[in-house]
């Protein structure tokens, strides 16, 4: 117990008292309201069909964005930290730019940029695809928004990662790629899945970004978090509650992961504690 | 010889040109292409976007949408809701880190995840609970509304919610420099007979002043730029529960783009300071933490 400096009762007292009046009762009454019919009208809220085709493309569309982040975020990461080019330091500070930039912006952005007659969308549809108000356009918005979680997480990796080892590969007469497969990588892997993680989680929830884009069709283009918009618009509070309830969970479920992530590298390093 | 010749200079040419650890310049500029292009295509273009369509209609009709009332409104409730968010939540953050870098103590593991909470919940959700504590028919809501008091589709609502969604970035920003620093210099203030205070102000404060920007810069531009939990505690109501964001998705909705992306405009810029100087603070940080180690 190390409790020589002041404050202690002071500053923990006040964290405690903020966090109590603006997360924790406010969640209580998320889970009072959600279980405040029968059990039975709960499951039926969560499981209807219209919420189910949400659900999958909530968390699929989510999936395909972080796996393609994974990529070029290992990439991007890669180059930011390993060459030197005119523009880096550029690149580097404006990667964060989607976590910056307000999500309302952005969507507006995207929807200009890929609706049929934008930059984007004009050449597109030259090759008979269309980017907005259907999937291709919020998975479009979600690569957006996820990109800067990859490469915040794996640049650290990769600056610390020791030149000896793969100076070691080499010597013992390995190929570049090699080193890469079988000394880089692997070393890297805990940090890439955890920002493929930390993209996933922020696409299942994200919004803003995504409303206009979208188009907002049901069964086709409606993502979990405006179905929740929704209900409230309907004043249907109970059901809002419950597919709050079940995006909260997994929220939990993508945090439990990352924290086993973390848990088992943290082994793979230091295997005697 | 002469293939001797050629195999020094071979091994000469990959002992000077790159080393054994580095890719190849065909791959290496492959890699870059494929790096910037990227970046160009997915985060630069949506950017250029804005200002694009925003200045589409000329200068002087850009302008003439920050004369708008409504617009100024919208700005002034913005700048409001930062005005009383990001400094409370300063004051969390101070506290929280003080509390979590300083002591010991049984559930820290559990405040400090509780402090990511925001970052991970979808933002919807961070304007939920509050509708569903506050709202008509929320907990609170009969008694609110016996009182006269209106919390969800007014101002306080807004604020509450923009809280929730900020209150993460000082106290993260500040803990991992906190714990860095250590605490002998203010352990020594305190045999030397300094107060709590005096400490805080005279030692720590000093300590962490770059650290500490960095948080509530991080925490001013989400508060100014948030959406989705804003929208679902204001109701839309023009001219009173409009903040900048919800502003633009009116303008757009009604097909007033020009103007929807002249205000977007406004907050790109910001966005883009807000990088400006984040780099900036966290380099200054970076100085003042290998400083204190030294």
């Amino acid at each position: 117990m190390r409790r020589i400096l002041p404050g202690f009762s002071l500053t923990l007292g006040f964290s405690v008292l903020y966090l109590t009046l603006i997360v924790l009762i406010p969640f209580a009454a998320l889970a009072a309201r959600a279980f405040s019919g029968s059990w039975q009208h709960l499951w039926e809220v969560v499981t209807s069909p219209r919420v189910v085709a949400s659900y999958e493309l909530s968390f699929g569309v989510s999936l395909l964005a972080s796996l393609i982040n994974g990529l070029f975020g290992f990439i991007t990461a890669w180059v930011l930290t390993r060459y030197r080019f005119p523009g880096r330091r550029v690149l580097d500070g404006l990667v964060d730019l989607p976590f910056a930039l307000p999500t309302a912006v952005a969507g507006i952005a995207l929807t200009a940029l890929y609706a049929p007659n934008g930059w984007v969308g004009v050449l597109l549809a030259k090759i008979g695809v269309t980017a907005a108000f259907n999937r291709l356009g919020i998975l479009l918005a979600l690569v957006f928004i996820g990109f800067p979680f990859v490469v915040r997480t794996l640049q650290p990796v990769l600056v610390s990662l020791s030149d000896d080892v793969e100076e070691a590969a080499a010597m013992l007469g390995a190929t570049r790629f090699q080193t890469f497969r079988r000394v880089v990588f692997p070393a890297a892997l805990p940090a890439l899945v955890t920002g493929i993680t930390l993209s996933f989680g922020r696409a299942v929830g994200e919004y803003g970004s995504i409303v206009f884009i979208s188009g907002n069709i049901p069964f086709k283009t409606e993502i979990t978090p405006l179905l929740i918009v929704a209900k409230l618009e309907q004043y249907d509070y109970q059901g809002a509650a419950g597919i709050g309830l079940v995006m909260l969970l997994a929220s939990f479920g993508i945090l439990a992961v990352v924290n086993a992530v973390q848990w088992w590298n943290n082994r793979r390093l230091n295997p005697t504690n | 010889m002469a293939g001797a010749i050629q195999d020094l200079t071979k091994v000469r040419h990959t002992a000077r040109g790159r080393r054994a650890t580095e890719e190849g310049p065909l791959a290496r500029w492959t890699l870059i292409v494929i790096a910037v292009a990227f970046f160009a295509a997915f985060l630069l273009l949506p950017l250029a976007a804005v200002f694009a369509e925003g200045l589409r209609r000329g200068v002087p009709l850009y302008f003439k949408t920050f004369a708008d009332p409504v617009t100024l409104d919208a700005i002034k409730l913005t700048l409001i809701t930062a005005a009383i968010a990001v400094p409370a939540n300063t004051l969390f953050g101070v506290a929280a880190a003080w509390a979590i870098t300083r002591f010991e103590f049984r559930g820290k593991q559990f405040l400090s995840t509780l402090i990511d909470l925001p970052l991970w919940v979808s933002p919807v959700i961070g304007g939920l609970i509050y509708v569903l504590l506050f709202g008509s028919q929320g907990v609170l809501g009969p008694w609110l509304q016996a009182h006269h008091w209106k919390i969800i589709y007014a101002m306080p609502g807004i604020v509450i919610a923009t809280v929730f969604v900020t209150f993460p970035f000082v106290a993260r920003g500040l803990i991992p420099l906190m714990e860095a620093q250590g605490v002998a210099e203010e352990e020594a203030a305190l045999t030397l007979g300094a107060r709590g205070w005096q400490i805080f102000l005279r030692v720590t404060l000093p300590k962490i002043k770059w650290g500490l920007l960095y948080g509530v810069i991080l925490a001013n531009a989400r508060a100014m730029g948030e959406f989705g939990a804003v929208s679902v505690v204001s109701g839309h109501v023009r001219g009173l529960t409009n903040t900048v964001p919800l502003q633009i998705e009116i303008l757009y909705n009604e097909y007033a783009f020009a103007s929807a992306f002249a205000l977007a405009s406004l907050l790109s810029l910001l966005a883009l300071v807000t990088l400006g100087v984040k780099t900036y603070v966290e380099w200054r940080a970076r100085q003042q933490l290998d400083e204190s180690q030294r």
